[in-house]
């Protein structure tokens, strides 16, 4: 069996955790397997049809008065519990902000190897071989494990969402365990952007600003293109971060986020090696800039050549037109 | 307040990246500390000069690794240890954590606060930190931008996808440092000159109760290799309203992306 946890948020199953689901679907096929979904907190059993339509043979509805709020130690207790008591093959999570939190922490109760924020998994003589990018890209390293079972986090936007199953899975519902007095640390509160703007590692188009920018007012015309997507964030190169004209949570580079969205817009961003290590898994980049010798047109698949304070307003145009045709 | 940082020696982030027989050549490269663990010694200083106490800096690594031990120290650590790790980059971050939670239980005594970077650029892992929190039965709070202290607990804001969590964490407890946590000092002359007067203890595997081999690596690395390089792609240029156009035609009937 390959498990995949599903992050829960706001009530619902978060889409990267059903693309990690997809994916233990589409390994476990490979190896004559099946794959399982898991569940965790107070109350989650609501969800398990969802989960067992996104194609998991079962659902393990792991519940617990002690994981109504998220706190990686009691999340691990739980996950620990589940793998003992199933002793699956391998447990995928999504390397999102909470995957990335507790997955390592599972590793380590459970004593066994991470492969962290793969964005390729495959089935070679009979074992599974992750692919991660190691240096934020620069490198691509593959591993095996030999621990069991295998962990491993999933990259956000790069394994494709399944499609829907047929069948019925069997929902499994076991007690957590967690013990009183074993929770030191917990989420308190969770604070929303007001804008409640999606990550750049979740976006399907992501749309940089850098230097050329000058200054934090451009941003906005960034904002108005990016809205016109349906699943769109802006990112920024560190440049632009560290001048302050936006948050660091939109970095995107070495010292930033890395991404892999369909569509990659840099606008007077020049491409300098660490930026261009965070977004080159990108499907398709477009650079938008006046300086010809910009190493961004080295990695784009299309450029315009040009200020961009003239041409971003007509692409948002352009594009808002070929978006309705 | 007894502070405890882990910092990594770690190629700097202009580094372009050459593979050699499934490893990373090092020659050439320039080596810094891992920029997160710049931000968590800071938060260290800070957390120091506001309510007293040490800030220890430990590093697991080869002999080289002492160089940022010394730029700590420079920056105002009060005192460092190496443990001295000669096996090459394993990937494995249980490893690590295991040594490290080693190091803690029988070297660092009585440290209330256990400060990472969020990762090490680089092995990009991520986990040492949530690890070595299991290992230890400690609870954490990683990828964390703002740190506040107060008898006894740890509250700190970690970045989620589109807002932040609020974290409480009861003493002792282990945190990750984000970007954006502060702003790390530069050294000054005079810390370089004190820092090069202070020792770098270091310490062995064995010493910390290893037998040989040991700690194990769980991960195998079947292959390492840079990507293929993109090429560059159509570039238009002329009057922005028919470029803007042509490319939306691009995107739509060539790329197929929206």
């Amino acid at each position: 069996m390959i498990a995949a946890y599903l992050e829960i948020r706001d009530g619902k199953i978060k889409k990267s955790s059903l693309e990690t689901l997809a994916e233990a679907r589409r390994r476990a096929a490979d190896l004559g397997d099946t794959a399982a979904a898991v569940l965790a907190g107070a109350s989650v059993a609501g969800l398990a049809g969802t989960a067992a339509a996104a194609g998991a043979a079962k659902v393990y509805v792991l519940e617990d008065p002690a994981l109504a709020d998220y706190s990686s130690q009691a999340y691990a207790v739980a996950l620990a519990v589940f793998a003992a008591e199933t002793k699956p093959a391998a447990l995928f999570f999504p390397a999102t902000a909470m995957g990335k939190d507790l997955a390592p922490r599972v590793a380590a109760r459970l004593g066994v190897a991470l492969a962290a924020d793969c964005t390729r998994i495959e089935v070679r003589d009979g074992a599974l071989e992750y692919t991660r990018p190691i240096y934020a890209g620069k490198a691509l390293l593959t591993v095996r494990l030999k621990s069991s079972p295998q962990l491993a986090s999933l990259r956000p936007n790069v394994f494709p969402a399944g499609p829907p199953a047929p069948g019925t899975g069997e929902i499994v519902k076991m007690a957590a365990a967690v013990p009183d007095g074993a929770v030191k640390g917990k989420v308190a509160e969770i604070l929303k952007e007001e804008s409640a703007e999606l990550d750049v590692t979740e976006a399907d188009v992501v749309v940089s600003g850098g230097r050329g920018l000058k200054g934090p007012e451009a941003f906005a015309l960034l904002r108005d293109l990016a809205a016109i997507f349906p699943r769109a964030a802006v990112g920024a190169s560190r440049s632009a971060v560290d001048s302050g004209w936006i948050g660091h949570q939109h970095q995107v580079g070495q010292t930033g986020k890395t991404v892999s969205p369909q569509l990659y817009l840099a606008v007077g961003i020049s491409g300098a090696i660490q930026h261009l290590a965070g977004m080159s898994s990108s499907k398709v980049i477009v650079a938008v800039n006046k300086d010809p010798e910009a190493p961004i047109f080295k990695v784009a698949d299309y450029g315009i050549l040009g200020d961009l304070f003239e041409v971003v307003p007509k692409l948002k145009e352009e594009l808002q037109k070929a978006l309705k045709d | 307040m007894n502070i405890c940082v882990f910092i990594k020696r770690v190629p700097d982030t202009e580094s372009r990246i050459r593979i050699q027989q499934n490893a990373v050549a090092e020659d050439g490269l320039n080596f810094v500390i891992s920029p997160y663990d710049e931000y968590a010694v800071e938060e260290a200083l800070r957390i120091k000069e506001a309510r007293g106490g040490t800030v220890r800096v430990v590093s697991v690594g080869r002999d080289e690794a002492a160089a940022v031990l010394r730029k700590a120290l420079a920056m105002g650590a009060d005192e460092a240890l190496l443990v001295k790790d000669e096996a090459p980059e394993t990937y494995d971050g249980l490893r690590t954590a295991r040594i490290i939670a080693r190091a803690v239980e029988r070297r660092l005594p009585g440290a209330d606060l256990l400060l990472f970077g969020k990762q090490a650029v680089g092995t990009d892992n991520s986990q040492v930190p949530a690890m070595t929190a299991e290992l230890l039965g400690l609870p954490q709070a990683t990828v964390v931008t703002k740190l506040a202290i107060e008898d006894g607990t740890a509250t700190a804001l970690r970045e989620i996808e589109g807002g932040t969590e609020k974290v409480v964490l009861t003493l002792p407890a282990v945190v990750s440092a984000q970007k954006g946590l502060n702003e790390p000092r530069y050294e000054t002359l005079k810390g370089i000159m004190a820092a090069k007067k202070k020792p770098v203890p270091a310490v062995t595997l064995e010493e910390l109760g290893f037998g040989p081999g040991e700690p194990a690596a769980a991960v195998e690395v079947t292959g390492l290799d840079v990507p293929a390089a993109r090429q560059a792609g159509k570039v238009l240029q002329g009057d922005p309203a028919e470029t803007a156009r042509e490319l939306a035609r691009l995107l739509r009937d060539e790329a197929k992306v929206i």
